[in-house]
């Protein structure tokens, strides 16, 4: 194990976590009060999460026994295969976004796990890939659809813009360049903000889990540190892939829009 | 014949834009006129394939558009869009996007001048001129691609009576320093026949009158010869 999580675990009960659902109780009770209509929501989120993360503890407790690399890999392919189909949805107004975001998400794994690795940051076991890699694609999938969403929202508002500069003999590439810039830092502002304030607004979540966990903060602060550095490469790289790719996919081969402007 | 249609049927999201068109638009100055909704505007653009027909073929001097290089047919077939839709930026920028593409040399100045605008104007932010303006450097940012042929939708539809009147006197100056042929689409009958020698009549994405304009458009409006302002 490396020395910088050398943190004792901890054991949590289910009692621990049943006892929390009192806070969610103040939740549903604070929408039902004030007829926000959330109860239902809140309901299945609550489920939803316990059944989910209870299912991915199993999982990762099997792999984490196994110690076997093609588990590690199935898993984070079916993360990437669920994250581009969600994804997909959240990005509708660009044609076929599946293909771009299914790349877009392995690419920022495949690259970002293997830099890590490569760089000796972390171990390329299971306890290591398995949760950095749960990271990675999650952050990806949000900023690969959050970039997409942009991305086709714009194309379909600048129809005009982009078929005028069509007409001087720009390539669909050229045309949609100005709207790529847009997308692509709509995609990772989240991050790079949150990046910004970590530390004085909020306490990160790996911080938070390390230091419950029993680590010593300045390791607890280090890991976070590298998490961040890390997820700021994987949703720059899973934003500028999904968007390339998917901006061919509004144009014909030669160069007009599939949705031109309204006459 | 500069261009042919020849049985040209275009649908858009499910609806028949044009059915079977076939028309002639000959060298030098065209219109083609129609109501609002008609199809005049989408067959401009299947002239420089920002659209492709259904089925038919749309013929550039002799070839299928469809076997041009869309990339190289636009430069030589430059369209001028209905509503200014100029880049971020100054004049300049505008006038020199579509030569720095083709990595054409190109002089903005007369390009501007041409146009109807003041050169001094070449340093201006574009986003801040008049409509009647930037629809003036949207025509100058096509001829600096000295283009052969100039296809115009609605060129004046935005503008007041004296930025259009303006306008068709630019186009009517163009015609008379160059060589190059104009399509214009217009709904104004009048407009066609002061700058058109030759006028397809459109209604409802069919063709349903061409020939020159003294005999399509005799029984609506008082026709001149065409490319003299009147």
């Amino acid at each position: 194990m490396s020395p910088l999580l050398a943190a004792s675990s901890i054991h949590v009960t289910v009692g621990e976590v049943a006892a929390a659902l009192a806070l969610v109780a103040i939740a549903a009770i604070a929408s039902r009060a004030w007829h926000a209509g959330l109860e239902e929501d809140i309901g299945i989120a609550v489920l939803r999460s316990f059944v989910q993360l209870t299912a991915i503890g199993y999982v990762i407790t099997l792999i984490f026994d196994q110690d076997s690399a093609v588990l590690v890999v199935a898993l984070i392919s079916v993360m990437v295969v669920f994250g581009a189909i969600t994804a997909r949805h959240r990005a509708r107004g660009v044609p076929n976004s599946f293909w771009p975001l299914l790349i877009a998400l392995a690419v920022a794994a495949v690259a970002t796990l293997g830099l890590v690795v490569a760089l000796g940051i972390f171990p390329a076991t299971p306890r290591y890939m398995v949760p950095v890699g749960g990271m990675v694609v999650g952050n990806s999938m949000t900023a690969a659809a959050v970039a997409l969403n942009r991305l086709g929202e714009d194309v379909h508002d600048q129809a005009g813009r982009i078929e005028a500069t069509l007409a001087l003999g720009a390539t669909s590439s050229q045309a949609v360049t100005p709207l790529v810039q847009r997308s692509l830092r709509s995609g990772m502002i989240t991050l790079v903000d949150s990046t910004k304030t970590t530390g004085l607004i909020f306490f990160p979540g790996t911080m938070v889990g390390m230091l419950l966990a029993g680590a010593h903060p300045t390791d607890a602060v280090r890991l976070q540190l590298i998490l961040l550095y890390v997820l700021l490469g994987a949703v720059s790289i899973a934003a500028l892939v999904a968007i390339t790719l998917a901006r061919r996919n509004f144009f014909t081969p030669a160069h007009q829009l599939l949705e031109p402007p309204e006459p | 014949m500069l261009f042919d249609l020849d049985d040209v049927t275009y649908t858009r999201a499910g609806k028949v834009v044009l059915r079977s068109v076939s028309a002639r638009i000959p060298v030098g100055a065209s219109s083609v006129v129609g109501p609002s909704g008609s199809g005049k505007s989408t067959l401009l653009r299947l002239l420089n394939r920002l659209a492709d027909p259904d089925s038919g073929r749309v013929v550039y001097e002799g070839t299928d558009v469809r076997e041009r290089d869309p990339l190289e047919l636009r430069r030589e077939v430059s369209l001028v869009p209905q509503l200014p839709a100029l880049i971020d930026g100054t004049v300049h920028d505008n006038v020199a996007y579509g030569p720095r593409l083709a990595g054409r040399s190109f002089d903005a100045r007369s390009c501007l001048a041409l146009a109807g605008l003041d050169p001094d104007f070449e340093e201006r932010d574009a986003s801040k001129l008049s409509v009647g303006e930037q629809q003036r450097v949207m025509l100058a940012r096509a001829l600096a691609l000295e283009p052969r042929v100039l296809l115009l939708d609605e060129p004046t539809s935005a503008l007041d009576q004296a930025a259009r009147d303006a306008v068709e006197a630019t186009l009517v100056r163009l015609r008379a320093r160059t060589a190059i042929s104009i399509v214009v689409v217009t709904h104004d009958m009048a407009q066609a026949a002061r700058l058109a020698d030759y006028v397809v009549r459109i209604d409802a994405g069919r063709v349903t009158a061409q020939g020159d304009v003294t005999e399509v458009l005799a029984d609506q409006v008082p026709v001149t010869t065409g490319g003299e302002a009147t």
